[in-house]
């Protein structure tokens, strides 16, 4: 499983990537393996406010839809149009061209909360 | 419980998942992988959950006509039908395929998660001298469907297949095992049932899937396929409490003969039900599923009992239960979901038309791709 080293994790599988003033948030490698192909992602719009934990965005597969949380809260700057078109970039490449959205955090320390990756993978061996 | 090819699977790396008692495969390389390659080329599954009954002797003809809603008697030997097993108030118990092996011969193969109910109620209903058995533990079963079927087969095992028209079936030995192939399926594709010996499953299996043609698929295709093909699924589009009135217009049904639940049905097809199973296509690729409300202007009208991304079309369908007056093919409705509701259009089934299930006994398939 890909945990990447330089990001945070949320418990539902999200991850956080923090860019200067911006974090960009995604869903993990476990994540897109337990969903499988991806067929319909649906994102927030550029403005929307999300508090920490809000049901940000929704993923498809062919058996099921999901929701996807904010990892913490913020405003929505941009997100992921490719997406529309290409859901499946979720699966191939879960932790760069299928980025979901980017926001502005409303308080920076928020992400000091999240999981780091060690603690997302010994998570992880815990579910299994 | 188990199928033979349980360990296979595993070894496979398949996705398991509980459908109706068994740990099943859901998927192997992914849903939309293995859809593709049954309608493009060949796929084959592991049915063996799938009941088989036995039922034979000079009155067996008779009480499986009064016991199933399609007509036996003039049913060939080597032909098989599809129809209904009803209660007396006119309720689905099953909906079974009926095959008849000689005057006096047949079997009728039933969904898993009613076989013991179908047994139950069969046996209460058979003339004393008519012998039953449930073949289920010692009978396998796989399905080999998509365009290549026969061509691949016979690669893999060598040899030619018979000519068989749909809907008919052969005893023959296949790699030295005793196999009925039945031109049947479940896919909307051109292709085989194989009833075998349990015990003789997986060697075939492995024969059938050695040169690569045939490629394994779980029920998440099987799902995805069938959808696409308008066929309905026990426990989503039929159960005890629908009629096959409202499921099927009064198909499947001969009403010149006597059967269980008939009288109920006569006068529901000339009352008209309230809500007559219909298909949906959507607009994008998101998907409504079974439960979700079916809207006109905002008031509740039907429910979803199966939905998915159609992946032959690119875009999400479905089936519903919606009032009668509301389900001629062109009808605009919505479906609830949460945050909205989607726009649908009621269309006539199948939703994907370039299936090749019904072609000639002398078709001899898709070419093979050249490796």
């Amino acid at each position: 499983m890909n945990i990447p080293g330089d990001l945070r994790y949320s418990r539902t599988h999200e991850w956080v990537k923090v860019d200067g003033e911006t974090v960009t948030v995604g869903i993990t490698d476990f994540a897109q393996n337990q969903l499988s192909d991806l067929t319909f992602v649906e994102l927030p719009a550029p403005g929307d406010i999300l508090g920490g934990e809000d049901e940000a965005a929704v993923v498809e597969s062919v058996k099921a839809a999901s929701d996807i949380y904010a990892p913490v809260s913020g405003t929505v700057i941009e997100v992921n149009a490719a997406l529309e078109s290409q859901p499946e970039l979720v699966n191939t490449d879960p932790y760069g061209e299928g980025w979901l959205f980017r926001l502005a955090p409303a308080n920076a320390s928020e992400v000091d909360a999240l999981l780091r990756p060690e603690e997302y993978e010994k998570m992880l061996q815990g579910d299994a | 419980m188990q199928t033979p090819l349980h360990p296979l699977h595993q070894a496979l790396g398949a996705r398991m998942a509980p459908f109706a008692g068994w740990d099943m495969p859901t998927q192997y390389r992914g849903i939309l992988a293995e859809h593709e390659q049954t309608r493009q080329r060949a796929a084959i599954f592991d049915t063996c959950h799938m009941g088989e009954f036995e039922i034979a002797g000079p009155d067996a003809a008779s009480d499986l006509e009064r016991l199933l809603t399609q007509r036996i008697d003039s049913l060939q030997p080597g032909q098989c039908r599809y129809g209904y097993l009803l209660q007396e108030d006119g309720g689905v118990l099953d909906d079974v395929m009926v095959f008849r092996r000689g005057p006096d011969r047949f079997f009728v193969v039933v969904n898993a998660g009613t076989r013991e109910a179908d047994a139950d109620w069969i046996q209460a209903h058979l003339s004393p001298g008519t012998h039953f058995a449930d073949l289920s533990p010692e009978r396998g079963k796989l399905d080999v469907q998509g365009p290549a079927a026969r061509p691949a087969i016979e690669r893999a095992l060598g040899g030619t297949l018979p000519d068989l028209r749909y809907f008919r079936f052969v005893d023959l030995e296949l790699a030295g095992v005793p196999v009925t192939l039945s031109r049947t399926g479940y896919t909307g594709e051109f292709g085989y049932e194989l009833f075998l010996p349990a015990a003789a499953t997986e060697a075939l299996w492995q024969a059938l899937t050695a040169p690569g043609d045939i490629q394994p698929a779980g029920l998440g295709a099987r799902d995805t396929l069938r959808l696409e093909a308008g066929y309905p699924l026990y426990g989503h589009e039929l159960s005890h409490t629908r009629s096959p009135v409202s499921a099927s217009r009064g198909a499947f049904m001969d009403l010149q003969k006597d059967f269980i639940g008939k009288p109920v049905v006569e006068k529901e097809l000339q009352a008209s039900p309230a809500r007559i199973l219909a298909g949906l296509l959507l607009e994008s690729k998101r998907a409504a599923r079974a439960g979700d409300t079916v809207l006109a202007n905002g008031v509740e009208v039907g429910e979803i009992t199966s939905g998915s991304l159609a992946p032959s079309l690119g875009v999400a369908v479905a089936m519903a239960y919606v009032d009668a007056a509301l389900s001629t093919p062109g009808t605009r409705l919505e479906v609830g979901v949460r945050g909205g509701a989607l726009p649908a259009t009621v269309v006539e089934m199948p939703f994907y038309r370039k299936g090749t299930a019904r072609k000639p006994a002398d078709w001899r398939g898709a070419p093979l791709q050249v490796n």
